[in-house]
């Protein structure tokens, strides 16, 4: 049975390309010069380079962190170039001004711009080796009054709430690559929502890393005031290379009284080869807070891509009433492996939180969930419910489920539910034997697996999903 | 059930197969034609179950000698997805649960999948979910079936009729059925062998595989086969199974050795 199954999940990288762009790229190596180089190629105000020094110092105290169940050979962090911008950079209005070949790479992501973004309705601010070249939609949703544009930008042009919420949420020193990403961020997306303005359309983001031995460290930063609403798409890709990139990113979400965030992600960054050899370590810092009241902040993640993830989107549930949600597939196979689960911090009364976790491990992978549940003294009344799923595809992949649960008032009610399965050779054979091949099949089991994360995303999202686990979707509607 | 214009659907020849380098099947003989009902019985681990899943092509056993024609084809020829289109069914002894996939989306896919293969007419969900109620009424099923996960948490009742409905769907030229009693209380086997008995037709053919008699009270076989050590020792009419209930299979064996015995002095 393993050659179907190793054919299915050996489906070649698309995004493998190398795009021809000069682009103006910082010498390697990190140090208080780089920083300041960065600031000032950012011509970043005096504040900022603080908050960055301050991450950096803190940074060289602090130490890897080694208790993820993963293991890659030490970063050099001298062997990095920290900074890396397509030439020439200046400010553009249209999309006809991005350079041709940019905008060639952006088609074979089948990144929805232009005519497709318009008719799909998606916004797209493009961060492309860290820094974002176009920003469509800016116009429609400035006139709800919505910002959405590079963090960059927003420095320049809305300084005080970026002053103000930057950081709030993973301060500088919360752990070693938040830190790392607080120093020398390059670029990101920031987003507004204010009071009372329901988001008309998903706003959408696509990373993509470009440069040989560059790192990407993009911070992304929203804030929705009181009672307004944002569903917020991230798709990731990456070049193939044969040696390992850093992506250490860092994402705030901030929900206020009665607002709702949504964040979903699709990561397909290159997972190396079918040895082992290249692919990205994606060591991301995802944190929401539900500041005010009846606030929700939802995470949809489907992760494919990278060598290495190491990743937990997370809610802390300051508000009353507030609710976080947590919804995962993360696929690993040849030599992949995943650290990723979340946390789900409840402060406020009657918060209520959701985890909804599918692991799915091929080849010589190794597929971990790792989360944590608190139950604060003051969290009166807090629910959670979690569900925590591995399947494994053939017998050389691993699947571990870590569950933290600290429940520290009497009133709380939290239930854990974990199982593990197998895509074994009698239910391939029980599909053949009632005419269905060993690709249909396989589909449907995954699909099947994944159907309670799936529904979490964004129409077009969940059908990109569903290819990229090499799989298709049986059936149209119903 | 037999006529005149029967045609021979299976034809088997020495066939030897072995699993995990056991020689399991070492040596049948079988022809099959249409219109007829076999029973294949014998004790356990005579290969009676290898036989029927070998016959499927699961991926466990590997085929070492003879050849088995379906239809004038060469069967090993065609993959086990393959010789279900082209009508060679196989109810399972135990149907493996399939957790997450919704029955009818699964019955619906493998019944198009079939049609698409006879250039018939593929079903969309509404049209399939008249069609699918109408077969499930033959077999009494409670049509919450097919909102479940494919076998999960089904009783070995449940399964069995699970079984039989995909039979009634695919409408099969060949149905093994291997085991179909096992599990089943009286009034369960009494509808599964309704269900059957109703799928029978001038056609097609089918397989019994069993290890007891009683099954056969309500489906009548035209041939009784009984296996031993691997190969077919005993063939007779329905009267044969009647015989093996009372004396068991002993005899049957030790006759089969003294005729072997008999053959080679």
């Amino acid at each position: 049975m393993s050659t179907a199954l190793q054919h299915l999940v050996n489906q070649p990288y698309k995004h493998g390309f190398v795009t021809d762009i000069e682009s103006d790229v910082a010498p390697k190596g990190l140090n208080e010069d780089t920083i300041r180089l960065i600031s000032a190629k950012k011509n970043e105000p005096e504040w900022l380079l603080e908050f960055r020094l301050k991450a950096y110092r803190q940074w060289l105290k602090m130490a890897e962190p080694k208790w993820p169940n993963v293991k890659y050979p030490k970063i050099d962090f001298q062997a990095i170039s920290y900074y890396s911008a397509p030439k020439p950079k200046k400010k553009l209005a249209s999309m006809d001004e991005v350079d041709p070949e940019l905008l060639r790479t952006f088609e074979k992501l089948g990144v929805p711009m232009n005519e497709r973004a318009a008719l799909a309705g998606v916004a797209v601010d493009v961060i492309f080796d860290s820094v974002s070249v176009a920003t469509t939609y800016k116009q429609k949703l400035a006139e709800v009054g919505i910002i959405f544009c590079s963090i960059s930008e927003a420095v320049h042009e809305h300084a005080e709430f970026v002053k103000q919420y930057l950081g709030t949420v993973v301060p500088v020193g919360d752990n070693y690559y938040a830190a790392l990403n607080s120093a020398v961020f390059t670029d990101g997306s920031f987003c507004f929502i204010p009071k009372g303005v329901k988001c008309p359309m998903d706003l959408s983001t696509y990373f993509r890393i470009n440069t040989e031995a560059s790192g990407q460290f993009e911070r992304t930063l929203i804030v929705a005031e009181e009672g307004s609403s944002v569903s917020y798409l991230e798709g990731c890709t990456a070049p193939k290379f044969d040696t390992n990139q850093l992506h250490a990113a860092v994402v705030e979400l901030i929900a206020l009284d009665n607002a709702d965030i949504k964040y979903s992600t699709v990561q397909n960054w290159y997972a190396g080869d079918e040895n082992g050899v290249g692919g990205i370590y994606n060591f991301v810092t995802k944190r929401g807070l539900c500041k005010g009241v009846n606030s929700r902040i939802s995470w949809t993640q489907v992760e494919t891509g990278s060598a290495i993830t190491w990743k937990y989107p997370s809610c802390i549930l300051r508000g009353d009433n507030s609710v976080g949600e947590f919804y995962s597939v993360a696929l690993t196979n040849n030599y992949q492996q995943a650290d990723t689960g979340t946390k789900m911090v409840h402060l406020g009364k009657n918060t209520r939180s959701t985890i909804v976790s599918k692991g799915i491990s091929a080849g010589h992978s190794n597929n971990s969930y790792r989360g944590l549940v608190r139950i604060a003294p003051t969290a009166e009344g807090a629910r959670n419910y979690s569900q925590c799923d591995s399947m494994l595809i053939g017998d050389q992949c691993g699947a571990n489920t870590f569950p933290y649960i600290r429940v520290n008032n009497h009133s709380a009610k939290v239930e854990h539910e974990a199982s593990t399965s197998k895509i074994g050779e009698d239910q391939l054979f029980y599909f053949a034997q009632r005419g269905i091949g060993a690709e249909e099949a396989v589909s449907m089991i995954i699909n099947g697996f994944c159907k309670d994360v799936f529904q979490q995303l964004p129409m077009e999202f969940a059908v990109e999903a569903t290819k990229l686990l090499g799989l298709k979707l049986e059936g149209s509607v119903g | 059930m037999m006529h005149q214009d029967s045609k021979t659907l299976l034809a088997v020849r020495g066939l030897r197969a072995t699993v995990n380098g056991i020689e399991i099947l070492k040596g049948i003989d079988l022809t099959v034609k249409t219109g007829e009902v076999h029973a294949i019985m014998g004790p356990n681990g005579s290969g009676k179950s290898t036989f029927a899943k070998t016959l499927a092509g699961h991926p466990a056993y590997e085929v070492t000698g003879g050849e088995v024609m379906f239809e004038g084809k060469n069967l090993f020829e065609l993959a086990p997805e393959a010789r279900a289109r082209a009508g060679v069914f196989l109810g399972f002894q135990y149907p493996v649960e399939i957790p997450g996939v919704a029955n009818s989306q699964f019955l619906r896919l493998a019944y198009n999948t079939v049609q698409a293969q006879r250039g018939k007419e593929e079903l969309d969900p509404l049209e399939f979910d008249d069609f699918v109620r109408e077969k499930m009424k033959l077999l009494e099923m409670n049509p919450d079936f097919l909102d479940r996960s494919v076998n999960e948490g089904f009783s070995g009742g449940e399964k069995k009729r699970n079984e039989i409905l995909q039979m009634a769907l695919l409408e099969p030229r060949l149905a093994i059925l291997d085991e179909t009693d096992s599990g089943l209380d009286i009034d369960a086997l009494r509808v599964v062998a309704g269900g059957v008995n109703q799928l029978i037709t001038r056609d097609n053919a089918i397989v019994l595989v069993t290890h007891y008699q009683r099954l056969l009270n309500y489906i009548v076989p035209d041939y009784v086969h009984v296996m031993d050590g691997g190969r077919i020792v005993k063939t007779g009419g329905k009267e044969l199974a009647v015989e093996l209930e009372t004396r068991g299979y002993d005899w049957v064996s030790v006759e089969h050795k003294s005729a072997a015995r008999a053959t080679t002095a």
